[in-house]
């Protein structure tokens, strides 16, 4: 079985969302490693996309896209931590000056 | 009005958008360089990629990510493709793509596998068979840009005949000042050289790349096997693993 790694991901995951997942740095539920999400290694040819743990291989994530939705499963990773633009944050309630 | 993008920034445009094809370079026997122009190409930084997809008469879908091998020309792209044996979109696109077709592509995409203008860092480029082509974008992007960060190259191919820009590359390490490439060959040496056929190994990393203590940033690109023995030996020789950036393609043989 041969395999691809998370930079293919790129595409269809923008599709689903605002910023770049590539990037994000992930920890696989099954053995705790982290690591980008580009490093994951990636089975294109099932149905769907399926990207594994580069060091237990267990699945971390499934996307899956239909006609009219993707399915999105990342019940194997425990978070992912993406990297954000610096930004003020706006704090709830009036504005006091 | 050619746009280009922020540095730094990554352009968001998704969906898919028809794209045609201008132009065909031979590279080599298997590889060929596809020149597409996309309506309102937003500009992409190098190392970014591009998403192909061929659609068939009944309706089957396909689609394959590409490196794109150099910087924007307006709303001009170039993508390299090497052919895969019995591959389902390659050799369409190498032999039933002809100027002035149609095919649509996704992107630019991809924010890890980048090399950023604004790092001072000195750079080590890891290339294995077509693995290539989002380095020549580097490359490329570099001069382009007029930027002194110092670039190192290591090229693993079968052959002489294998290379991808052999020209272009020959007269960059010329003029590109600070841009130096070494070729590692797997299965044939040329006649002029006193080296032997092997797959890259720790030697050709050590003499070849920065040391560790010089904080580079290492971008390693190739077939599944070549990347991952590369940044294996990478990190064994001290390189820190989040400097090590990979991408690995399909099997390609490097």
């Amino acid at each position: 079985m041969d395999y691809v790694d998370g930079n293919m991901l790129a595409g269809p995951l923008q599709e689903v969302f605002a910023v770049d997942l590539t990037t994000a740095t992930g920890r696989c539920a099954s053995c705790g490693q982290t690591g980008p999400v580009a490093a994951l290694r990636v089975y294109s040819n099932a149905p769907g996309v399926v990207a594994r743990c580069p060091s237990c291989t267990e699945v971390m994530l499934r996307l899956v896209r239909t006609p009219n939705s993707a399915w999105l499963d990342l019940r194997g990773a425990t978070f992912l931590q993406i990297p954000m633009p610096a930004e003020s944050f706006t704090t709830p309630g009036p504005v006091t000056m | 009005m050619a746009r280009t993008a922020i540095p730094g920034r990554l352009t968001k445009r998704a969906g898919w958008w028809v794209a045609r094809l201008v132009e065909r370079r031979e590279e080599t026997a298997t590889a060929c360089t596809l020149v597409l122009e996309v309506p309102d190409w937003p500009g992409h930084l190098p190392g970014q990629h591009v998403d192909l997809r061929l659609t068939a008469e009944d309706g089957y879908q396909a689609a394959r990510s590409y490196s794109v091998s150099a910087p924007a020309d307006g709303e001009r792209i170039e993508v390299t493709v090497q052919r895969v044996p019995d591959g389902e979109v390659s050799p369409y696109l190498i032999e039933g793509l002809s100027v002035g077709d149609q095919i649509e592509v996704r992107g630019p995409v991809g924010g890890y596998f980048i090399w950023r203008m604004t790092e001072p860092a000195p750079v080590l480029l890891v290339g294995g068979g077509s693995g290539i082509a989002p380095l020549m974008a580097m490359i490329r992007a570099r001069r382009a840009a007029g930027s002194r960060v110092p670039f190192r190259l290591i090229y693993s191919v079968r052959s002489e005949r294998d290379i991808y820009f052999a020209d272009e590359l020959r007269r960059r390490v010329r003029d590109d000042q600070g841009l130096d490439v070494a070729y590692v060959y797997t299965r044939e040496v040329p006649e002029s050289s006193p080296a032997r056929a092997h797959r890259i190994a720790v030697a050709d990393l050590n003499t070849h790349g920065w040391p560790p203590q010089l904080e580079p940033t290492n971008f390693v690109c190739g077939p599944t096997g070549f990347v991952e023995a590369v940044s294996d030996i990478l990190v064994a020789l001290g390189h820190e693993p989040r400097r090590v950036k990979t991408e690995r393609f399909g099997p390609t043989g490097a």
